[in-house]
């Protein structure tokens, strides 16, 4: 388990030398997008229309964060559940994505698609909001701003913590349940 | 009759409401304190310590403690010699959303087919039920979306019994894994009717992680499926350890002799629920 410091956006260099496990900080720019976000992305994409993020290199936080309040830049802003991105990721990915940051399962797609891609999953603490809103410094809404929680935002993150969950080699963090202790199989 | 105005009902909801989207339950974080001491991995250590510190950092922040500020549940007992001057019905739900937008919670409620946002958190999701007495007692829970998704409900046959219904119980939960932020709280409702098992199974969120059940019986079913789920092994965020569950509660309810309805709600750690008696 190494740790390591990242600025984005990331590289091939950058995503392949991790390992699940491995323990990562994150500075630079990050965009946050969820369910709906996700859902109007791919219909840019489909009308060739410029999308309003460079996906380049790019790390996507699937958030909706809380409204900020008066002297702080963003609410409480911990990871949503990922799997529901599922079936939008591996074509971002194929389009530059190098990085989600969520919490959850990822399918089989997801997982072939950062081996291919040379990108990979992070997981942040759920439900720690409070605590990851600590490292975002500013945060504004380039995207759907009608979509209000669930706006494509530009944060601007320092040493944002977050773990390798799955990584460029198919390794995998989440621990396999025990069914035999209960008598499952 | 006693006779309460709904402007009071509002105060106090939203006030309750507010407080509990900022302020984990002491019990909560008691429970937080003893399993970090009893994992043994530093990753499962390291979430019940950064778990407690985002407690601490809410409380003295007002932020919430998560960004996911639920839906808002609220169960109503109303004393059948309370009169409300007003509506109660809207006399929670306006307490709720002015709590929500005080607080700066996020607004998560939106239509179900258009996606589109109420704005306001509305509606409250209400269950009422009277009872004796001139007192209205109101509990409210912040249920958020991840751990929501993750409860099913099943009707199983009446042969399968407890076998069954411990077999989908664990099923369920490795299912679930990392996604509803654990270590999970179970609300389980077992009997009733196809509506009434998971309404049970919600309601039985609203007790304390420490509360035994008055039945001897159904206290040892809570006992036995917490120890199974913890033998599962998948951990504080799905991690690895020993902590996967804080705490089974099960409400049951005669149901038909053809039936046995089974819900399973799953409660993230976020456990956020208040109780007021007026
Ligand atoms: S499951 Fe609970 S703790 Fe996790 S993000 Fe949702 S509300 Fe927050």
């Amino acid at each position: 388990m190494a740790e390591f410091h990242l600025t984005t956006p990331l590289t091939d260099a950058d995503t392949t030398q991790l390992t699940a496990g491995d323990v990562v900080f994150i500075t630079g720019t990050i965009y946050t997008a969820r369910d709906a976000a996700h859902k109007r992305l791919m219909d840019l994409i489909d009308s060739g229309v410029q999308l309003p993020f460079p996906l380049e290199g790019s790390i996507i936080y699937y958030v909706g964060p809380s409204p900020a309040p008066p002297g702080r830049p963003i609410g409480a802003a911990g990871p949503t559940t990922s799997y529901r991105m599922d079936s939008y990721a591996p074509r971002l990915h194929a389009l530059g994505q190098k990085a989600s940051i969520g919490k959850g399962k990822r399918s089989d797609e997801v997982k072939a698609a950062l081996r291919e891609n040379m990108a990979v999953y992070f997981g942040a603490t759920g439900g720690a909001g409070a605590l990851l809103s600590k490292c975002i410094t500013a945060a504004r809404v380039i995207a759907f701003d009608d979509l209000g929680p669930e706006a494509i935002r530009e944060l601007t993150v320092e040493n944002f913590p977050v773990l390798v969950i799955n990584d460029t080699k198919g390794g995998e963090l989440y621990a396999k349940p025990d069914l035999a202790a209960v008598g499952l199989d | 009759m006693r006779t309460i105005q709904a402007s009071d009902i509002t105060d106090t909801v939203a006030s309750m409401v507010r407080d509990a989207g900022v302020r984990l339950p002491d019990d909560v974080k008691a429970a937080f304190r003893r399993h970090m001491r009893e994992e043994t991995t530093p990753a499962a250590k390291e979430i019940f310590r950064q778990l407690l510190e985002n407690a601490e950092l809410a409380e003295e922040t007002g932020l919430p403690l998560c960004q996911d500020c639920g839906l808002a549940v609220f169960f109503v007992e109303i004393g059948e010699d309370v009169r409300v001057e007003g509506s109660l019905k809207q006399a929670i739900e306006q307490g709720m959303i002015r709590a929500y937008a005080e607080g700066y919670l996020r607004k998560s409620s939106c239509d179900p087919m258009t996606r589109a946002n109420t704005g306001d958190n509305s509606p409250a999701i209400i269950h009422f039920d009277f009872v004796p007495g001139d007192r209205i007692r109101i509990a409210f829970m912040a249920k958020g979306g991840g751990s929501e998704n993750m409860s099913r409900v099943t009707m199983l046959t009446p042969a399968q019994g407890w076998k069954g219904i411990r077999e989908f119980v664990l099923r369920r939960v490795v299912e679930a894994g990392p996604n509803p932020c654990p270590p999970i709280m179970l609300g389980i409702g077992i009997g009733g009717t196809f509506e009434k098992a998971p309404v049970m199974a919600k309601h039985a969120l609203l007790r304390g992680l420490e509360d035994r059940h008055p039945d001897p019986a159904v206290a040892k079913m809570e006992d036995e499926l917490l120890a199974d789920i913890n033998r599962l092994g998948i951990g504080p965020m799905g991690l690895g350890g020993a902590t996967t569950c804080l705490g089974v509660k099960i409400e049951m309810a005669p149901c038909h002799i053809a039936s046995l309805p089974l819900a399973v709600n799953v409660q993230c750690h976020s456990i956020r629920h208040r109780e007021v008696v007026i």
